[in-house]
């Protein structure tokens, strides 16, 4: 056999004196981790299947159980790290390209943390959100630039179709494939209750879930999948997939051991076949063609529903975004490098693309010096973590967000980043079927339901500090927002000035 | 009445139920200590094959057979519930051999035992439930 070179990165510890051996953990484990010996009556564990998902962990019912990083060290080297060694040996070993799942994970700057709320003292009174009202709905889409009257001198209502709202999140792409249908059904159900939106991602809709289209954006990526005109009427808005932040310029791959059964029906594709999205679109080359898609889209649905266009967050994205203004789409939509994925190729994740934050910032400022920002309204997500992300992200000039990673925290993703490997633990990206019923629609959608009436409880709580008592009047509005710790350029992209100024 | 229902489509077979009630049982505070090198003897219990599994307990049924053939009235079925008089029993397995689901079962102290629901150990929902992971027992109204 030859030499393994990799030791494991996780040590699971069993607490001896709390395990009874009831071996739910074993039962819990796709990988295999836990053993039961009857001979000892003992537990034991091979740490190299471990992949930190803290299944076991959880359901412990004594909390015998903790994951810690195994603390194998090789030779101090700031330049050649650990796992930068550990991927050249598992490179040397496979021959092929690494694969990662979720967002990029690296030690780039965060903006988020580094931009500062204000609040109101004195003049301005702050505003208490539980004894006034607090108004947190949007409503997205074109706005009418000019009032045009009709020959009775009456206004005529110019009013493009508009998406509403009750909160400024919605549940961004995720493809049913790459999630399960009880994580699908969760965002769905969650979606109705909470009056938001939630995104069927490229893989089509599947038939269940026709009933929730009231609250549902329908995906048209590259690949074409599931994608017919019943499909694009079934929801409130079609989102065009051009890019996606935690792979921009890639396509993606469904293996074909996922394309089983509803996915092969909903993909319209056969069953067993890989679900390749090729990198472009190959109908578009620019923004001309790009036009003819959204109105191909537009005459489907009989100009009815916005359509938004989602690219990724790269170096030209303010020119790109401008281009995507006059090409007759509503909305669009920009994903930035932190934002996750079912599976990337490693290199593409961590080093392509670029925050949010300074992507937003300079495309709203863009937008606005070119007299368009009214042609299209902004939607941001790629790491969209807390209520108060959403609150900078409106100030800096978004009209919306997009949540996933967090919305699949709250369904009990523990960021294992292991999706790729199609044995989830938790129930969310995997296929399988005795995973994917660990996954209780009716537990996961209050969860979600949870998670983001907690946030809108604190986005009203944040807005009534500032003195502002609409979403409306928050947006753009960067003299809310204070860097720190930004140098010069930083804070003139960002369009902020610094604490203290 | 509030009965116990299992969801055999949200079953994980991870025994949790089992170990659960055993503990509900001992008047314990600290399910290690309570359950450390113990062989437990549970009310509720898995049953798995092929991939399916479902827990099963007492039903608590309307005309309840077991109270019917216990031959000392150990048995009885109080305001639904289908206690047990831990003084009464003979333990001679009428009741185990005539149980339909096979809720009813022995136990090591000299009489049988069976789910009641958690009305002689904790106040409110039964161990099982609040311990279940998936929500696939439920403790509710049901006509």
């Amino acid at each position: 056999m030859a030499i393994n070179f990799l030791h494991p990165y996780y040590e699971v510890l069993r607490n001896y004196d709390k395990c009874i051996t009831c071996r739910a953990c074993e039962r819990q484990c796709i990988n295999e981790v836990h053993t039961y010996l009857p001979d000892s009556s003992r537990m034991v564990c091979d740490d190299g299947k471990c992949v930190n998902c803290h299944r076991c962990v959880s359901l412990c019912p004594t909390r015998a159980l903790k994951i810690v990083r195994s603390g194998n060290t090789y030779k101090e080297n700031v330049n050649w790290s650990g796992r930068i060694i550990d991927e050249v040996y598992r490179q040397a070993s496979s021959g092929g390209v690494l694969l990662s799942s979720m967002g990029n994970p690296e030690n780039y700057p965060i903006y988020f943390d580094k931009i500062l709320l204000n609040a109101s003292q004195v003049t301005n009174p702050s505003i208490d959100p539980l004894r006034e009202p607090m108004e947190t709905k949007i409503s997205l889409g074109a706005k009418p630039t000019d009032i045009e009257r009709d020959e009775n001198d009456c206004v005529k209502n110019n009013l493009p179709p508009q998406i509403n709202l009750s909160m400024p999140v919605m549940f961004s792409a995720m493809s049913y494939g790459s999630i399960s249908y009880n994580a699908h059904e969760s965002l769905a159900r969650a979606a109705e209750e909470l009056g938001v939106l939630y995104n069927t991602g490229e893989g089509g809709l599947h038939e269940d879930f026709y009933r929730y289209g009231k609250n549902t954006i329908v995906q048209v990526a590259s690949g074409r999948f599931g994608v017919h005109a019943q499909y694009l009427n079934s929801g409130v808005a079609i989102e065009i997939k051009m890019g996606q932040g935690a792979k921009p310029g890639i396509g993606g791959h469904l293996p074909g051991a996922k394309i089983i059964g509803d996915i092969s029906r909903t993909r319209m594709i056969p069953e067993g076949s890989d679900a390749i999205s090729p990198a472009p679109h190959h109908d578009i080359y620019s923004i001309e063609d790009l036009r003819q898609l959204v109105y191909s889209l537009k005459e489907v649905t009989d100009y009815k529903k916005p359509v938004i266009v989602k690219i990724a967050a790269v170096h030209n994205v303010a020119a790109i975004a401008s281009g995507i203004a006059r090409s007759g789409a509503d909305i669009i939509s920009i994903d930035g490098f932190r934002g996750g994925t079912g599976a990337a190729p490693t290199r593409i994740r961590d080093n392509v693309g670029i925050p949010i934050e300074l992507a937003l910032a300079s495309v709203d400022a863009r937008l606005r010096n070119e007299n368009i920002r009214d042609n299209i309204a902004v939607v941001v997500g790629g790491s969209i973590r807390s209520s108060a992300d959403v609150v900078k992200a409106i100030a800096l000039g978004a009209d919306c967000t997009y949540i996933a990673t967090s919305a699949l925290l709250a369904l009990g993703c523990h960021l294992c980043r292991s999706c790729h490997t199609g044995k989830c633990n938790w129930g969310i990206a995997t296929q399988v079927p005795e995973l994917v019923k660990r996954l209780n629609p009716d537990i996961g959608y209050k969860r979600l339901v949870n998670l983001l009436t907690a946030w809108q409880h604190e986005i009203k709580e944040m807005m009534g500090g500032m003195g502002i008592n609409s979403i409306e009047s928050l947006k753009g509005n960067r003299l809310m927002l204070r860097g720190v710790g930004l140098n010069e350029k930083e804070l003139e992209i960002l369009g902020i000035k610094h604490a203290g100024e | 009445m509030k009965r116990v229902y299992v969801n055999e489509k949200w079953c994980l077979g991870c025994h949790l139920c089992e170990y659960h009630c055993a503990f509900a049982d001992m008047n314990e505070k600290d399910m290690a200590r309570a359950l450390k090198n113990v062989k437990i003897k549970p009310k509720i219990k898995i049953e798995e094959r092929d991939g399916v599994s479902f827990a099963v307990s007492c039903r608590h049924c309307q005309e309840p057979l077991c109270v019917k053939g216990c031959i000392t009235g150990a048995l009885t079925r109080v305001d639904g519930v289908v206690t047990i008089n831990r003084d009464k029993c003979v333990n001679c397995y009428t009741c185990i051999l005539i149980c339909p689901y096979g809720a009813i079962s022995s136990s090591d102290d000299g009489v049988v035992q069976k789910c009641e629901l958690c009305i002689k150990t904790v106040v409110g929902t039964p161990a099982c439930v609040r311990g279940c992971p998936n929500g696939a027992i439920v403790f509710e109204e049901r006509q």
